[in-house]
């Protein structure tokens, strides 16, 4: 066996073997966003929702506000037309879902929120969950996640009143979500309120064809129309009083609208609705039946990450369900290590 | 059983081909929770089916190694660095089994559906938040120490290799190369 006669000798293996750690260390800290200040990570956009005061803990870090409920949703089978996912075959599914209000502390009243949210997980026998996120506005209010992390930074600048300004000089499809917050009246009921995908997805049907898509759920109850203030003068909890009367009373029902792209149409942008006209599929019916507080609630513990999809649906070519999935498992993360924060029958009284 | 002084093909295949994965892992895991594009959807489409493999390939070589053994280390080799060759060797089958073990089971406990390409797994662990975070944390934390084990390991190996020459890197190098010559294993 050879010996190595001086140390040397070495020198040249031990500053080899010192550079391939070094390198390697270094690799992955590039890889992990270490060394990277600029890049936007989900704890970035994540920390970017707080409000001023800092986030509430235990909670939601976006649509903190809500409340669970349990249904079912009833497919008749048209979806499978589009869809090879059991959740759209003729059948009915059990459903655990949250109404929710557009904003990161659960205290804010009602009528201070102008995006409302419908969050469903339905769970066929077959395994494979859909999760589904949706909002009452008709389309975002920027075509993309760095614009929406940019419109969070811009409107947190309190300090600096032209930030929003310039943000929207730069995004001029924020305008549009403007204009519908000014003059779009408010509703009085969660079970008033039209729900949307805005986010398009892939649906392949059993023949292996895949149809580019974006779903609504539209309310069976008709829309009363109520002003800001009239709205405010309700109360600030007075939604989740109001949904937890109602379904108690009867259950509630929407139907699934599922909507399919023509060639063209923004699939990947959903700041953009598509032209009227397109081809609709009435899937199925989505029945409310029961109210739960959110602190012991079902929904409680859920990530409605819009990326949970069963076989049959996937992702397009819009990056916001990407997105989506990275901050939502944040979120997720931070509360339930939190759960401290936010105890179980905080609300005493109000399980039904 | 005669002395062998290199370990058996299968051992120095699923050594390097694990190698790989397990590296690989590593640099998936930390890029793709820094991100928001939709690589993250991609990332973590490979993580969890390469780490499951992981799994497997690593009981299969636990197996493998408790019925062939290993060639053994130099007799010259000092006690303190047979030691440090011995636990750490354990430490990295500990992980390499422990974490696909508490990925599988952290994202059973946040209720996520297990899904591998495209067949869904059943859960583990039920939804729970307390658990959630023991093995979020511990998922983090073993990742680190785990990469920094594998560069002291490399670091060794290399200094077999290239200083002491003494026919450890040989046993394992997945071509015969023609460096030392292996001393008989004790
Ligand atoms: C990049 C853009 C977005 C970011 C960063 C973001 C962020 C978040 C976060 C952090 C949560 C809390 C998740 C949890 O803790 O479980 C949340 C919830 C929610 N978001 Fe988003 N969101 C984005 C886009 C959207 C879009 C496009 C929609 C609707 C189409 C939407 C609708 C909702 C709804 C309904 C919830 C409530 C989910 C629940 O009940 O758990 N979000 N969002
Ligand atoms: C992710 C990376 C790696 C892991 C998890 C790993 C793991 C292991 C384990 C557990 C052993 C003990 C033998 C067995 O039962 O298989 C071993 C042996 C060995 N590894 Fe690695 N290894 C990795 C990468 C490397 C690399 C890059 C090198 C190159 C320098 C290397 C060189 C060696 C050598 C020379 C041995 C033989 C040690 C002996 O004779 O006992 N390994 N490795
Ligand atoms: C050898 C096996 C594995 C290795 C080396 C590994 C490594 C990693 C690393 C380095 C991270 C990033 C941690 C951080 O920076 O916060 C990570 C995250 C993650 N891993 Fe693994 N992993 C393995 C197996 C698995 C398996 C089998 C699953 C699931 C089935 C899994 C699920 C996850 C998830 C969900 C995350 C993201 C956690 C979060 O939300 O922050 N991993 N992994």
């Amino acid at each position: 066996m050879q010996r190595p006669s001086s140390p040397g000798s070495h020198v040249g293996s031990l500053v080899l073997i010192a550079a391939v750690v070094a390198g390697g260390a270094a690799a992955f800290a590039y890889t992990g966003g270490f060394l990277i200040p600029g890049r936007l990570t989900p704890a970035k956009l994540v920390d970017a929702l707080a409000p001023p005061t800092g986030p509430v803990l235990g909670h939601r870090r976006n649509h903190a506000k809500g409340i669970c409920f349990l249904g079912s949703f009833t497919a008749t089978g048209a979806g499978s037309a589009l869809s090879r996912a059991q959740v759209l075959a003729k059948g009915t599914y059990p459903v655990i879902g949250r109404f929710n209000l557009g904003t990161p502390d659960p205290g804010t009243p009602d009528g201070d929120v102008r995006v409302r949210g419908l969050s469903l997980d339905i769970e066929p026998a077959d395994g494979q969950p859909w999760r589904t996120a949706m909002i009452d506005v008709p389309f975002f209010p920027v075509s993309t996640p760095q614009a929406f992390y940019d419109l969070l930074v811009a409107s947190g600048r309190k300090d600096d009143p032209d930030a929003m300004k310039v943000f929207a000089a730069a995004h001029p499809e924020i305008g549009a979500f403007g204009a519908w917050a000014r003059s779009a009246p408010f509703t009085a009921s969660y079970a008033e309120e039209r729900y949307n995908s805005l986010n398009s997805f892939v649906f392949t049907d059993a023949a292996g064809a895949d149809h580019v898509v974006r779903w609504s759920f539209l309310p069976a109850a008709q829309p009363e129309a109520l002003s800001a203030d009239a709205l405010k003068a309700r109360g600030p909890d007075y939604l989740e009083g109001e949904i937890a009367k109602r379904v108690a009373a009867g259950p509630q029902s929407w139907l699934l609208a599922i909507t399919v792209a023509e060639p063209g149409d923004p699939t990947a942008d959903p700041s953009k609705a598509w032209p009227e006209g397109r081809r609709t599929v009435e899937a199925g019916t989505l029945t409310v039946d029961r109210i739960v507080a959110e602190a012991d609630g079902p929904c409680r513990d859920i990530n409605y990450d819009p990326t949970v999809l069963p076989g049959g649906m996937r992702t397009s070519d819009d990056p916001f369900p990407a997105a989506r999935s990275a901050a939502y498992a944040v979120s997720y993360n931070r509360r339930t290590a939190e759960a401290g924060d936010y105890p179980r029958d905080a609300v005493p009284g109000a399980k039904p | 059983m005669t002395a062998a002084h290199r370990f058996t093909p299968l051992q120095r295949v699923l050594h390097w081909s694990m190698a790989l994965a397990i590296v690989a892992m590593l640099f998936i895991g930390v890029g793709m929770v820094s991100t928001i594009r939709p690589d993250y959807l991609t990332l973590v489409s490979i993580h969890k089916p390469l780490g499951l493999a992981i799994l497997v390939l690593a009981l299969v070589r636990l197996a493998v190694r408790l019925r062939v053994g290993t060639p053994g280390l130099p007799r010259d080799l000092p006690r303190p660095m047979k030691l440090a060759a011995q636990l750490s060797h354990y430490a990295l089958y500990a992980a390499m089994i422990a974490m696909p073990l508490i990925g599988w089971g952290m994202v059973s406990a946040a209720a996520y559906p297990v899904q591998v390409l495209g067949v869904t797994l059943p859960a583990i662990l039920p939804q729970n938040d307390g658990l959630h975070t023991l093995l979020w944390n511990a998922h983090r934390a073993i990742a680190f120490l785990f990469f920094a084990l594998i560069l002291v390991h490399i670091a060794a190996g290399l200094f077999h290799a290239l200083v002491r020459r003494d026919g450890v890197f040989e046993a394992m190098s997945p071509v015969p190369t023609g460096g030392g010559v292996a001393e008989p294993a004790e």
